[in-house]
């Protein structure tokens, strides 16, 4: 069954998880996994809008060189806050709660995650986080940068830091919570005959994730909660004038924030991995590489942070075995673009718009890595350290990375998801100008860091002016690219076409069961027999 | 439903109580290794201070009580092993055995809180908590506030722990005697126990790593 | 996870609390006495001690199963590395070889 003719009628199967129960409570106290995935879903598409808009304004200011739109003060709180809502907000929870969610316990053939009730709480204080953040912004913001660092943070901003330190820590539980459940759910309730490797590999890279999820947050909780007890309380524990290191706040806080990005990028790397295999027919190349490597990238990733602080007091001995480690972390992220490559090689290729997702991916995730090489050197880092270089190579990991894949990923699961099929024409519009836009808004950024702008400031020298003008430019298509999901992907939900159970003939368990999927996900008991991605084409060359 | 009555009927989500039990003894230790790594973030930030300004940490935990100290070590060791009895005789159905032992272990909490409050309150009295009161060293200036916003922080996370577990002790103690944990679902109790002799474990570490350094 | 004998667990549990508390005296006595570099590495291994046995008898981990053996592993492995790495930067800085270059 094709893509676009959907099924004989208009209407999804009867009992579904989302007609099951129509009260506002049945979906605020719901322990369903599905229900908890659209929970997020709502609140990180918010979380988005808002971290867009302000890059939008900040993006307008920066239009002109001396920065005449806004206030110094007011730019530093506008890239402070996205900064802040587009970490923790939007990409750290962004898969894992919504597509994670929703997935993880289908995808296994299980009836819900291990713990329904620890999902809900996650959702909840996800929630609260985001009221302690949204209430600091309302309240006039923070400027000191989503990092936090002291003693500016805890000694000199005037800023409502400690409001939203308490949120960042509040919304590191949410964090916790999920990777914690997915972790017990992928060890334990996997249907039978599913073993390790025959499991997707969007899964493999959901259970790396929870590792971090689970090893790393703590401990930037703590740390923000030590920030914090210096701000309010005036300990001085990361101040210089009182004996305090900053750069021991620094260490703690990228222990967690360097995983932090692997925890933001590899499931969108596992979200790829089931594109590519359904979109060229064939099953993943090197299974066992792409699964390990995402094991490798969660591990080797805890032993790179000191790669943010190279300019530092850091011992640079130090710094050497952290540039060393941070070169090794891009050999497992190679691999899989390797083996995403050879699986496309002699597969049969369709251009569906989840694929122009996956396919931009692949090349801006490569151009993302490579330029974080130069940063992993000790040397160039120095030059390019706190330059748009960096703004440039972060965004093209982060929204040419893992926000293709997301929306990707939603796109390809959206008629599972809701049942209904989305308009894949403007769908395709929508990745051409998030491809072509994204581009344009952040190549120049290489340039121009390489040149020497620095980030974080609102004022430029006026050569550089064209390419922040380019980069305002693309940025208004991106934004483009953004907002036509929101109205086409709304549009479906109430004139879209009812979705069959597998409208792509993708290949695992989730494609088995109805769009949408009833509460219990599977009506039957599940016995898996087969490996994952038994497409047709399997060997290159074969037709 | 909790696991309390995995007997016959699991979750909706499981397939078995056994699967069931193991999920949840799983998802306890996860959550212990959550903490290890919360309060490790502060042994770590001790550790570099300690290794900055060895004789200011010296020096300072001589405004520690290593008695109260000790006994408080004592204590929670005693309720550790009180603990234990608990969890061994929910395991064996002994209703009796398992609540009282709770409730000793929840009065050697209480004890070591009651003992926690007699400290601080000391160090409040001489101007020892960091901030605006804090009493500046004649020798180390305010770098001496340092070991103790480290002691305060390390023991106020602890306490809190402490206190969160007394709270869950005496609810299980009630929840025990209401018939809640026979044989057959003795697992809560065992988890319960986990959380505790972790919170035990944390304070271990703290006793000599702040009160002892500055005996000789 | 099979039940013990009643008798026998309980002894054991005795048994390891009076291990636990002898070792408390020790590590108060040790500390009265200067032992120069060598202070601190042993009130931690006695402090390791008596983490380990708590561990190991009181949390059952020697009835556990792999996983959560791993568990425990695990968390160990994460706190030596943040401790390794972050004092890679505290023992080194200042080190020979960088003043050689002033």
């Amino acid at each position: 069954m094709s893509y676009a003719t959907g099924t004989s009628t208009n209407q999804s199967p009867a009992r579904n998880y989302l007609n099951a129960a129509h009260t506002v409570k049945s979906w605020l106290l719901t322990v369903d996994h599905k229900r908890i995935a659209i929970l997020y879903l709502i609140s990180v598409t918010v979380a988005f809008f808002l971290g867009g808009v302000a890059a939008f304004i900040f993006r307008l200011d920066l239009l002109t060189p001396e920065g005449d739109l806004l206030r110094s003060d007011t730019y530093n709180r506008l890239f402070t806050m996205h900064g802040v809502i587009m970490v923790f907000l939007f990409l750290v929870p962004s898969i894992p709660a919504t597509l994670g969610n929703f997935l993880v316990p289908v995808m296994i053939g299980a009836r819900d995650l291990a713990f329904p009730r620890l999902n809900l709480a996650s959702w909840y204080m996800y929630m609260a986080g985001a009221a302690f953040i949204l209430y600091a912004i309302i309240a006039g913001g923070v400027d000191t940068g989503w990092t936090f660092y002291t003693p500016y943070s805890t000694a000199f901003s005037n800023t409502h830091v400690a409001m939203t330190l308490v949120g960042v820590f509040i919304a590191g539980f949410s964090s916790i919570f999920t990777g914690l459940n997915f972790i017990v759910t992928i060890h334990k309730m996997r249907a039978p005959g599913l073993t390790w490797f025959r499991l997707p590999l969007f899964i493999w890279a959901h259970y790396a994730t929870s590792l971090i999820m689970v090893l790393a947050t703590p401990v930037l909780a703590v740390t923000l909660f030590l920030a914090a007890l210096e701000r309010l309380a005036g300990l001085g524990i990361f101040d210089p004038a009182r004996g305090g290191d900053p750069v021991l706040y620094q260490h703690l806080f990228w222990f967690y924030s360097h995983p932090a990005v692997y925890i933001m990028i590899l499931p969108s790397l596992g979200v790829t991995a089931e594109l590519i295999t359904c979109f060229c027919r064939k099953n993943i190349f090197g299974y066992k590489f792409v699964a390990g490597s995402s094991i490798a990238i969660a591990v080797l990733g805890f032993l790179v942070w000191g790669h943010h602080m190279f300019v530092t007091s850091q011992s640079p001995y130090a710094g050497i075995v952290f540039s060393v480690i941070s070169y090794l972390v891009a050999v497992p992220s190679a691999i899989k673009v390797f083996n995403f490559t050879a699986t496309i090689y002699r597969g049969s290729v369709s251009w569906e718009s989840p694929m122009i997702y996956a396919l931009g991916f692949i090349g801006l995730f490569l151009i993302g890595g490579l330029t974080g090489l130069f940063l992993a050197n000790l040397g160039t880092d120095v030059h390019l350290h706190d330059t748009y270089f960096v703004v440039a190579h972060f965004h093209y990991i982060m929204v040419g990375g893992a926000l293709m894949g997301y929306l990707g990923g939603l796109h390809f699961w959206w008629p599972k998801i809701t049942g209904k099929l989305y308009n894949e024409f403007w769908a395709r519009i929508a990745a051409a100008l998030v491809f072509v836009g994204f581009n344009l808004t952040f190549f120049p950024q290489f340039i121009v860091g390489y040149l020497g702008n620095p980030r974080r400031y609102h004022f430029y020298p006026p050569e550089f002016q064209v390419y922040h003008v380019l980069s305002t430019a693309g940025s208004t298509v991106l934004g483009l690219g953004y907002l036509l999901p929101l109205f086409y992907l709304t549009y479906s939900l109430f004139k879209g076409k009812a979705a069959p159970a597998n409208p792509w003939g993708a290949k695992g368990l989730e494609w088995e069961i109805p769009s949408p999927p009833p509460t219990e996900n599977f009506l039957k008991p599940v016995t898996v027999t087969e490996e994952a991605y038994a497409y047709p084409l399997r060997k290159p060359g074969a037709k | 439903m909790s696991a309390a009555d995995a007997v016959h009927h699991p979750d909706h989500q499981f397939d078995s109580p056994l699967q069931q039990r193991e999920s949840l003894s799983l998802g306890m230790w996860l959550f212990l290794v959550t903490e290890v790594m919360f309060f490790g973030g502060i042994f770590v930030g001790y550790a570099v201070y300690r290794h900055m300004y060895p004789e200011m940490f010296h020096h300072m935990s001589h405004h520690l009580n290593v008695y109260m100290g000790g006994i408080n070590t004592a204590v929670l060791l005693t309720s550790s092993l009180t603990m234990a009895f608990a969890v061994n005789a929910a395991q064996n159905g002994n209703k009796k055995r398992m609540v009282s032992m709770l409730l000793v272990t929840f009065v050697c909490s209480i004890v070591f809180l009651i003992v926690k409050y007699f400290e601080y309150a000391e160090k409040f009295h001489h101007h020892l908590v960091p901030g605006a009161h804090f009493a500046t060293d004649p020798e180390y200036g305010d770098t001496a506030q340092i070991f103790f916003s480290f002691y305060f922080a390390a023991t106020g996370l602890h306490g809190f722990h402490v206190l969160l577990g007394t709270i869950c002790i005496a609810i299980f103690a009630w929840l025990g005697h209401k018939g809640h944990f026979p044989k057959e679902k003795y697992q809560p109790v065992e988890m319960l126990g986990l959380y505790w002799h972790f919170v035990d474990l944390v304070w271990i570490y703290v006793f000599p790593l702040f009160y002892l350094i500055g005996l000789t | 996870m099979s039940a013990h004998s009643h008798a026998g667990a309980i002894q054991k549990y005795i048994f390891i609390y009076l291990i636990l508390m002898v070792l408390l005296v020790v590590t108060v006595a040790v500390a009265f006495f200067d032992l120069g570099a060598l202070n601190l590495p042993v009130a931690m291994a006695i402090a390791t001690v008596k983490a380990g046995l708590v561990v190991w008898f009181f949390m059952h981990v020697d009835h556990a199963s792999v996983m959560i053996r791993f568990c425990v592993g695990a968390s160990l492995v994460g706190l030596f590395l943040a401790f390794l790495f972050i004092f890679a930067d505290y023992l080194t800085r200042g080190a020979a070889m960088l003043q050689m270059a002033n």
